[in-house]
Formats: structure tokens, C-alpha cells, sequence
């Protein structure tokens, strides 16, 4: 009886599986269809959609970019909240955690998008995320103000409704290569004839680093005498740096994330490496000076943003004043990590890209975004065509008595350069 | 290349510091490959955890750093810690997947690996960490040569390890009965050898041999949770190469790698540091096999 049964039975539960599954499919589409015009304002809010690092290898810097999106929502929500069509409305972020992974990233973009209907995307944490984020709103024709990703795989695909506050990576050290000229000219040699040494990890942002030093010191004519790529998991470099030693490069530049920067900084203590100018990303991340002292002395460090600073805008007041009130609305702060400032400054964006727009219409919105011109604590914003800042430079910071004291561009330079650097070992 | 090549013969000095550097760095190999080999030759288990235990190691000496315990005084308090936890994993997992096929100890300890990355991440946050010794480094043969004072304390404390490890298991009653067992598991128990109490002891001795690794490493090195396959993949080429129950082997190939390790650094850059363990690994499989092709045309 049972194995006559059996068959029937199954076939009506496929034949119900079949029928509910096309209940479900035509809902979801109805979904689809009505979500986005009704959810992305909720009365008189205005949701923004972000997936963040929340977990994983980049949690701790996803937490600082979620805090910095956080105290600008905050803040511009006290200060009577986004004007448009002459009524108010309140921000507001809804988030995700991408747990560190791009293609969850993705994932979680298409559901902001498809079924929670949000139409305005503020960015993930890092450049990997955001380049796994960039086609789905792309895609779905909305846009995203994102601030932590700073790949320039990112503006080169011709994406339009991708917005970014922060400097490019390219940017990172080659002010350092015109400081370098800068200071060779000053001693009466040319700028050729600096010899530059390059570390830079094998990855994509560090070699986007690395393509921005290689093209300046082409504008210069200067030579490389190394050029060593790092892999990801290795945290030795002191073949490089004993053949450092031998060559006596002017320069060295390194960049490889925060292992890089305490690999290179401890190494360089242990070898007495004495080179007159030596520049690397993720000094602060690592805490190269906390961990290694005087011997860190005189290293040539890019950042986003300062608190030091001259900028200032009517949200937060001067770059100072962000800094006094983050690390008054966030425990465990000592330096306000500029990962959080650019976070903040990307809601701004969005804040005054509505007014402008004065309308609620994605391409419209969009439109406004890329008309930004304007001054923020955090620095100029301006879009280029490809959609990165143009009008913020990087600043180069110079230790200098275990204190982080601007030294590039002259325009914001609080402290003369120490040439050569005058390390303790 | 060339040039590399020549600036060693134009600076003979400079294969000093990378014979010195080698060396250091390679003694640690030697521990992790040691207990691997350990493990492997005993129980038959092939530990993908190896450079996890290594992390894990240097987190213990990292937080012991923050708590005021200096590293170099934290590793024996880690060697008791990774001891015990080797007898909890032993007890909880491997147990239960010695007397199974390859692959099931392979994923048990994959899987073990993983659970301890994301672990120390949860615990200690994706952050490189190094714990600081606070030792000078000197410099010699005109400051061309540095030598820092951390390296050849953690170089002499390797062999001061492996010195007591192998004594321990030829004189002591139970690294007799390890080697028994090693010898042939079914026999050892006949003769009254508790080998389930071998297995537990063998397994956490890996651990905490790793976990003195480790603490070197986080003086020398930095650390990282996901940064302990590296270290594994080293600990499988050096026994591979040098050959199980080949604890002369062990040494010298744990040493030469990290002596070839900066040598192609140096020659050929960074980025073919770490290929050089693969290919080296590659190289001793060929000649094996070319031995072993040869041995058989002898038999027939």
C-alpha cells in the first residue's frame, strides 16, 4: 500500500510547492515593483542604505566609518533635518553588515535596493567592498556617496552614480616624491638625480599607491634603485631593507597596509636603516610611534584629513571641533580616525545634494551630487567627471618628536621639514 | 637580479646580516616543523592548525605583554596554556579522528584551524599585533651588520627547546612510550602503554612547541589572526623535505630555509620570499623521485 502511495503524494507536493512558489515569485515581484516608490522616504524620513563592515578583518575600521556616519546624521538631524520642497525631514541610516566580504556587499546592496527599497546608498568600508558595490548601484541606477573607498579601479570604469569624498590612493605618497625634488633642488642637486627605493605590498590598493609614486617620479626623471612588491602575509622585508642599506636610496617609500607599516618601522629600527627621507602609509593605524618611539622618527606619513587642519563648515564648525565632539560622543577614542571624518563628510554631501536637488528623484539627486562644490570640515569636495574629489589634496604628516606635525602641502604646513630625518636607534 | 647578485660579491658583508637573519628567523621554523613532525610520525595526524597554535601562541604573549608580563618571561606560562588547550582539542576532536582516513583528520584539523582564526579575530580584532621585547639591536663590521639582541636570545632559546624536547623523549619514560608507539601503536599497547594517554600528550606538546614559536614570533615578526598558514605551510615543506623521524633533517632544513628565505628575498625581491619554501619542496620531490626510480631499476 505504502509504495502505491508514496508517488502520489509526492506529486501533490510538488504540484503545491509549484503553486506556492508562484504565489511567492508574484509577490516578490509586486514587492519589486511598489517597494521603492513608497520605502524610500517613511513619512517625513529620508533612509539611506549602507552595508558596512561590521564583522570580519574589517570590522574595526567599518565600526569608525558606521560612528562617523552616525554623529553627522545626528548632528544634521539637531540642526532641523534635510529642507526640501520647503518641508523638513529627518536622516536616517539603514545598515547591513557586509562582514567584511565583497560579495556580500553585493548581495546586501541588491536587497537595500530590490526589496527594502532604500535609493540612496552611502559607501562600505574598503576599496575591495566598494568595488564589489559600485556595479549594483550602477546597475539599478542609484546613487552611492561612499567615503572608504579609494581604488582607482573604481574611476576608471566610467561609473556614474558612484561619489567619492576621500583622495584617491594614487595620492597617497606622491607628495612625498615632490617633496623629495623640492628638498634636492633646495641642496643644489636636480631633482633626476633622487634615487628612490619602493616597497609596496601586492595588492590592489598599495599598487595603486605605487602607480601614483611611479608617475611622478617620471614627471622628475628620477631612477628607481628598488621596486620589491610584498605579499600579503608575509611580514618580513629585511632582505629589502639590508639591500636599502648597501644602495643608500634618497627615498624610500613603503606602503602595505598597517603590517606593512609596523613590519617596515621595527625592521628599519632593527637594521638602522638611514635613509635621509622615508615615507609610508598607515603610520597612525600601525601606532608606529607608540611602538617604536624615536626610532620612527622623521617617517613621511599621508593622511586624509587632520584634526590640525584649517578646514571648517557651518555642520560641525572647524576640523578641530569634530574632533572635540567625536571623542565626546565616542568612548575609547584617542585620535579620531580620519576614516571616520570622511564618513561624516559624505552624509553632508548627501544633505545638501537634497536641498539642492529639491526633490526626491534619483537622477535628479544624482545630478546635484555631482554639482557639489563645496568647503566641509573634512576639506573641499568636488566631483570629477569619474566621480572622485578633486579639490581635496592629501596631506603629508612628518613624525617629529613622536608628534604628527603637517609638513605638506606648504599651504597646510604647521612645521618645517626635518631633512634628514634624525632617527634614534 | 644581476645586480643583486653582484652587490653581494661587490659587499661580501651583506651575506652576513642575511646569514644571520636566516638563521634567526629559522630556528623558529624549526620549532613548529619539529612538532609537526612530532604529531605527523605519532599519531598520523597531518595538523593544518600548525601555524594557527603559532598565532595563538603570540596572542598569549601579546596579552600577557599588556597585562606587564614581559615575552620572553610569558613563554613558559604559554607553554602550559597551549598544553592544556592541546589536551582539550585532543580530547574534544582529535580523539575521534586518529583511527579514521586522511582526509577526516585533514578537515578536522582545517576546521580547527578556522574556528581559531576567527576566534583571535573576535578576541583580539583583526589588528597586526607585535609584542615589544625592549632589547638594543648592535651593530658590527661598520654598521653595515645589525644584530639585534632579540633574535639571538630567541635563537638560543630554540635550541635550548629543542635540546630539552629531545632529550626528553629519548630519557624520560614517556617520550619512550611516544616512540613506541610511533614504532608501531598496536604493539605498544600490548605491552601496556596507555597510547591514548600517548596520543593526548604527544598532540598538546605540538601545541605548546607552537606556542613558544609563537611568542618568539610576536617579538621578531608581527602577528595577525589569519596570518598563520604561512607558518603552517612552512612547518609541511620543512618535514616533508627533511623526512619524518628525521630530527637532524628537521633542523638543518628549517634553518636552510630561512637562510634560502632571505637569500631570494634579497636576489630576486619580496615577492618570491615565500615561494621559495614551495619550491624548494618541489625540488626535494623530484630528486626522490628520481632516487626511488633508480632504486626500483637496481630491484629489478
Amino acid at each position: 500500500m505504502k509504495s502505491t502511495n508514496a508517488p502520489v503524494k509526492a506529486r501533490k507536493t510538488i504540484g503545491a510547492r509549484t503553486f506556492s512558489g508562484l504565489v511567492l515569485a508574484g509577490a516578490a515581484a509586486g514587492l519589486i515593483a511598489a517597494g521603492p516608490a513608497s520605502a524610500k522616504i517613511e513619512g517625513d524620513t529620508i533612509i539611506l542604505g549602507s552595508a558596512i563592515s561590521l564583522t570580519g578583518k574589517y570590522s574595526s575600521n567599518g565600526v569608525d566609518t558606521q560612528n562617523g556616519y552616525n554623529l553627522a546624521v545626528k548632528k544634521i538631524n539637531e540642526m532641523g533635518g534635510v529642507t526640501v520642497n520647503g518641508k523638513s525631514y529627518k536622516l536616517k541610516v539603514q545598515y547591513y553588515d557586509d562582514e567584511s566580504t565583497p560579495a556580500r556587499t553585493a548581495q546586501l546592496l541588491e536587497r537595500l535596493i530590490e526589496q527594502d527599497g532604500v535609493q540612496y546608498i552611502l559607501g562600505p568600508y574598503s576599496s575591495a567592498t566598494t568595488i564589489a558595490a559600485a556595479p549594483v548601484t550602477e546597475k539599478y541606477q542609484v546613487p552611492m556617496i561612499e567615503a572608504e573607498g579609494a581604488s582607482r579601479a573604481l574611476f576608471n570604469k566610467g561609473y556614474r552614480y558612484l561619489f567619492a569624498v576621500l583622495s584617491t590612493s594614487e595620492q597617497y605618497l606622491a607628495s612625498a616624491v615632490s617633496l623629495a625634488a623640492e628638498v634636492a633642488e633646495k641642496n643644489g642637486k636636480k631633482a633626476s638625480d633622487v634615487r628612490v627605493a619602493m616597497v609596496f605590498e601586492n595588492d590592489a590598493f598599495s599598487q595603486d599607491v605605487r602607480a601614483g609614486v611611479v608617475e611622478d617620479m617620471k614627471k622628475f626623471g628620477m631612477q628607481t634603485v628598488i621596486d620589491d612588491k610584498m605579499p600579503a602575509d608575509l611580514s618580513d622585508i629585511s632582505a629589502t631593507l639590508t639591500k636599502v642599506k648597501a644602495l643608500k636610496p634618497d627615498l624610500l617609500v613603503i606602503s602595505g597596509h598597517n603590517k606593512g607599516a609596523v613590519t617596515a618601522a621595527r625592521q628599519i629600527k632593527e637594521l638602522q636603516v638611514d635613509v635621509p627621507m622615508i615615507a609610508m602609509t598607515h603610520c597612525e593605524g600601525a601606532k608606529v610611534v607608540a611602538q617604536f618611539g624615536a626610532a620612527s622618527d622623521g617617517f613621511l606619513c599621508p593622511t586624509q584629513w587632520a584634526e590640525t587642519l584649517s578646514y571648517s563648515d557651518k555642520y560641525f564648525g572647524s576640523a578641530a571641533d569634530y574632533d572635540k565632539l567625536f571623542k565626546s560622543s565616542y568612548d575609547g577614542y584617542k585620535n579620531v580616525p580620519y576614516q571616520s571624518a570622511q564618513a561624516s563628510a559624505a552624509v553632508i554631501v548627501w544633505k545638501e545634494a537634497f536641498e539642492r536637488a529639491n526633490s526626491f528623484d534619483t537622477d535628479k539627486v544624482r545630478d546635484a551630487i555631482s554639482a557639489t562644490d563645496m568647503e566641509t570640515f573634512y576639506g573641499p569636495i568636488k566631483f570629477s567627471e569619474a566621480g572622485n574629489n578633486i579639490a581635496k589634496p592629501m596631506v603629508l604628516r612628518q613624525i617629529q618628536g613622536g608628534e604628527y606635525k603637517v609638513v605638506a602641502p606648504s599651504k597646510y604646513a604647521s612645521d618645517p621639514l626635518v631633512w634628514p630625518r634624525e632617527a634614534m636607534y | 637580479m644581476f645586480d643583486n647578485i653582484n652587490l653581494l660579491t661587490l659587499a661580501p658583508v651583506l651575506n652576513v646580516q642575511l646569514l644571520l637573519d636566516g638563521l634567526f628567523i629559522g630556528a623558529i621554523f624549526v620549532l613548529a616543523a619539529y612538532g609537526l613532525a612530532l604529531v605527523w610520525g605519532v599519531m598520523n595526524v597531518k595538523n593544518l592548525a600548525q601555524g594557527e597554535f603559532v598565532i595563538m601562541g603570540g596572542y598569549l604573549a601579546w596579552h600577557l605583554g599588556t597585562l606587564g608580563v614581559h615575552p620572553i618571561l610569558s613563554m613558559p606560562i604559554v607553554i602550559v596554556i597551549m598544553f592544556a588547550f592541546g589536551w582539550v582539542l585532543y580530547l574534544t576532536i582529535i580523539r575521534y579522528v586518529i583511527t579514521r582516513d586522511l582526509f577526516t583528520s585533514l578537515l578536522a584539523t582545517f576546521g580547527i584551524a578556522l574556528v581559531l582564526q576567527q576566534a583571535l579575530n573576535l578576541a583580539y580584532g583583526p589588528e597586526v599585533r607585535t609584542a615589544e621585547s625592549g632589547f638594543q639591536t648592535h651593530a658590527i663590521l661598520g654598521g653595515l651588520v645589525t644584530v639585534a639582541e632579540i633574535k639571538v636570545i630567541s635563537f638560543f632559546l630554540c635550541i635550548l627547546l629543542a635540546a630539552a624536547v629531545i632529550t626528553f623523549m629519548k630519557k624520560s619514560r614517556m617520550g619512550q612510550a611516544i616512540r613506541a608507539t610511533a614504532q608501531d601503536a598496536r604493539a605498544a599497547k600490548i605491552m601496556g602503554i596507555d597510547t591514548e594517554r600517548v596520543y593526548a600528550f604527544t598532540y598538546s606538546l605540538n601545541a605548546a612547541i607552537c606556542g613558544a614559536a609563537g611568542v618568539l614570533v610576536s617579538m621578531i615578526w608581527v602577528i595577525q589572526p589569519f596570518y598563520g598558514i604561512p607558518h603552517s605551510i612552512r612547518a609541511f615543506v620543512i618535514v616533508t623535505a627533511a623526512g619524518l623521524g628525521n630530527i637532524p633533517g628537521v633542523i638543518i632544513t628549517g634553518l636552510g630555509l630561512g637562510v634560502a628565505e632571505q637569500y631570494s628575498g634579497f636576489v630576486l625581491g619580496l615577492e618570491f620570499q615565500q615561494a621559495t619554501a614551495l619550491i624548494l619542496l618541489l625540488l626535494v620531490l623530484i630528486w626522490r623521485q628520481i632516487q626511488l626510480a633508480q632504486h626500483r631499476q637496481v630491484v629489478q
